[in-house]
């Protein structure tokens, strides 16, 4: 009933595009995750859903509904703002039941409605209180209720969460997911478009997520998807923590792979997935987790020497630097039979089967090939 | 023995400290007194003439010239009471009235079109915006005396001479543009999320401007009544101008009324229907103080 689709969407603002004719389609009940850095206009596109931005192309429908045109009241919308947005001057009830006056309903149905909805976000204490005597976690769960009160088809969530410190952030996060899980299961289609630039929230949150850069769609995957087969470098180094270690490389022969003076061989599988027209010039890709440290008198691998090294407890981060470039490897801390040291020598071995191999010019994956 | 001499020397470290503390404490003392007197001085010297107008008022009409001094040694209320009747058919009520009927109009007119002109400019973009905001700027740069001859053709044009209109009106139209850029200031600081939220609950532009920016503009609100009431009230120009007939006169033509018309002037009387006239003002500003610093403050600093 709610599947939000964007058709060669475009945003400008006098001579600068912020947004570049992106596609999207967002099934209905689905949890859409928007990501990406500060500037890579997902708030815009957002707000061009809710239709708070004007839209400079292109169209936006709501369930079959052309809604281009359509003011944010009549799009079967509701939106949680950044920093709550609560109206200062009325009490959390007067803020809950704010939409549904303006629409005349009849006052017992605004009573049930609050009470619910005041239940489900255990909020019923704070229904007498003005916003500003309200914490910052609670504010935000009046600023959901305002939206849930009103049964919309489309939830939009702009950064609901990054003005909560990091403990109360994620137990909002769980909230939030258990709240769309429950109104799915309660046979109310609920479609989220949740914004955020922390990539834990999208990946522990979406059922799909569109990763966003400078206007443009990078990826739109699940979370899985997004981390295993990222669609290019920058979706590879976005996701995940800490990140991709990413640089230039040769592919020497088809068969070899070339980093600085340093060679190893592809293995056959991996091989297979690498495009056969690949161009040699290329940038390798592997996560921090992806590598082994082999023996140091080992035929091949990269060598290096260890410039850091911090424990985080249950792993450790190792700084290494192989001739000009820095990796990060992490390796697990338990069971551990050598201790490592600054300023060691180090052989690590990227793992064949989490080799990421990308056209140096596009930024393209060119190894997802099978 | 070293335990002692250590809570000795403890000891005279803490007197050293306790009366550097007293010392600074006195200069602060004696320094605040004299900034003190210096500000009553000064304060007294600004607001004789003031008082001395309270005392006059109650003075006979021999004694007014005869001393500087604030208390009559002859005190009387003749001065209220002759005043009150005026040398016209009508007495001081009347005036007192005539300037509630000009004011609370244009105290409502204004509050509500300075409200919608400063929202259209604070929030909406619309072409030719930049010259209408500049052109507004540039009406409140033009001395007030510049625009009187046009607007009194232009009232006499439309036959309102000799009634309230010259003198609501342009305020109802958000003609007072020291008003509009007030709000629009204000209005600037004022966060957009809630109008925006306001927006995605269903509201109309005119619904969040209501239920929304009206209520937390309230302080500004009442700064822009608070002004133009003292204005209003201290207005001696504009209702000398379109008021021809005695019996619309405010209190502020009919205090110059009963100089004109008296041979020897009754200075006692003058003395106290003015401090009758200026007793709302005074009353107004010291009960709503806070709101006009505020209403300057909110307007000059944060834009």
């Amino acid at each position: 009933m709610a599947r939000v689709q964007l058709k060669s969407l475009e945003k400008v603002y006098g001579k600068f595009k912020a947004v570049h004719g992106i596609d999207l389609e967002i099934e209905d009940g689905e949890f859409m995750v928007l990501v990406g850095p500060s500037g890579c206009a997902k708030s815009t596109t957002l707000r061009m859903i809710a239709g708070l931005e004007r839209i400079s192309g292109g169209e936006i429908r709501i369930g079959d509904d052309l809604v281009n045109d359509k003011p944010p009241g009549q799009r079967g919308i509701a939106m949680v703002f950044q920093n709550y947005a609560l109206y200062p001057h009325m009490k959390v009830k007067n803020n809950l039941s704010f939409g549904l006056r303006l629409k005349h309903a009849p006052k017992d149905e605004i009573a049930a409605s609050t009470e619910e909805v005041s239940h489900i976000l255990e909020i019923e204490e704070y229904l007498e209180r003005l916003p500003k005597q309200l914490s910052g976690g609670q504010a935000q769960r009046v600023a959901v209720g305002r939206a849930l009160i009103k049964k919309p088809q489309v939830f939009l969530f702009d950064e609901p969460l990054s003005n909560l410190d990091a403990k109360l952030r994620a137990s909002m996060r769980v909230r939030i997911t258990d709240l769309h899980k429950q109104l799915l299961s309660e046979g109310m289609h609920s479609t989220v478009v949740y914004v955020t630039h922390d990539q834990t929230e999208a990946m522990t949150m979406g059922n799909r997520i569109c990763v966003m850069k400078e206007g443009r769609i990078m990826q739109v995957a699940d979370p899985y998807t997004l981390y295993q087969r990222p669609a290019n470098a920058f979706v590879a180094g976005f996701i995940g923590s800490p990140e991709m270690n990413i640089g230039d490389a040769t592919l020497v022969d088809g068969g070899k792979l070339k980093i600085g003076t340093q060679t190893f061989t592809i293995d056959d599988k991996a091989r297979a997935r690498i495009d056969k027209d690949a161009p040699s010039e290329v940038t390798f890709g592997v996560r921090p987790q992806h590598f082994t440290v082999v023996d140091q008198d080992a035929e091949e691998g990269l060598l290096g020497r260890i410039s850091h090294v911090e424990f985080m407890g249950h792993e450790v981060y190792l700084y290494i630097t192989v001739e000009d470039q820095s990796f990060i490897v992490v390796v697990p801390a338990t069971g551990l039979e050598r201790q490592y040291l600054r300023d060691d020598a180090i052989r690590i071995m990227p793992q064949q089967d989490a080799l990421h191999i990308f056209n140096r010019r596009t930024g393209e994956n060119i190894s997802l090939s099978a | 023995m070293t335990e002692q001499t250590l809570s000795s020397m403890l000891s005279t470290h803490d007197l050293e400290a306790i009366r550097a503390r007293k010392r600074e404490q006195r200069k602060i003392f004696i320094s605040s007194i004299i900034r003190y007197v210096i500000l009553f001085v000064v304060g007294l010297i600004m607001l004789y003439p003031l008082i001395w107008l309270i005392g006059a008022s109650f003075k006979t009409n021999a004694e007014m010239f005869t001393s500087a001094g604030f208390w009559p040694t002859h005190p009387t209320v003749s001065g209220y009471i002759e005043g009150w009747k005026t040398s016209t058919p009508y007495t001081f009520g009347r005036f007192f009235l005539n300037t509630l009927l000009i004011l609370i109009p244009k105290m409502i007119g204004t509050a509500i079109s300075a409200t919608a002109v400063a929202y259209g400019f604070a929030r909406f973009e619309f072409p030719g915006k930049k010259v209408l905001f500049a052109s507004l700027i540039a009406i409140l740069l033009l001395p007030n005396v510049v625009t009187r001859i046009p607007q009194y053709l232009l009232f006499r044009e439309f036959g309102w001479l000799d009634s309230f209109l010259p003198l609501w009106v342009p305020s109802a139209l958000a003609g007072d543009a020291f008003f509009v850029f007030m709000l629009v200031q204000f209005l600037r600081a004022i966060p957009r999320d809630m109008e925006e939220a306001a927006r995605v609950d269903g509201a109309s532009s005119w619904q969040a401007l209501l239920f929304i920016i009206v209520p937390l503009l309230t302080p500004a609100l009442i700064s822009v009544c608070l002004f133009q009431f003292m204005w209003t009230m201290n207005d001696f120009l504009g209702p000398l101008i379109y008021l021809s007939s005695v019996d619309k006169y405010p209190v502020s033509l009919a205090l110059k009324l009963s100089i004109d018309t008296t041979e020897a002037f009754a200075w006692n009387k003058i003395l106290s229907m003015s401090v009758l006239a200026i007793t709302p003002a005074l009353v107004v500003f010291f009960v709503a103080q806070k709101y006009f610093i505020e209403g300057i403050s909110a307007g000059g600093v944060k834009g």
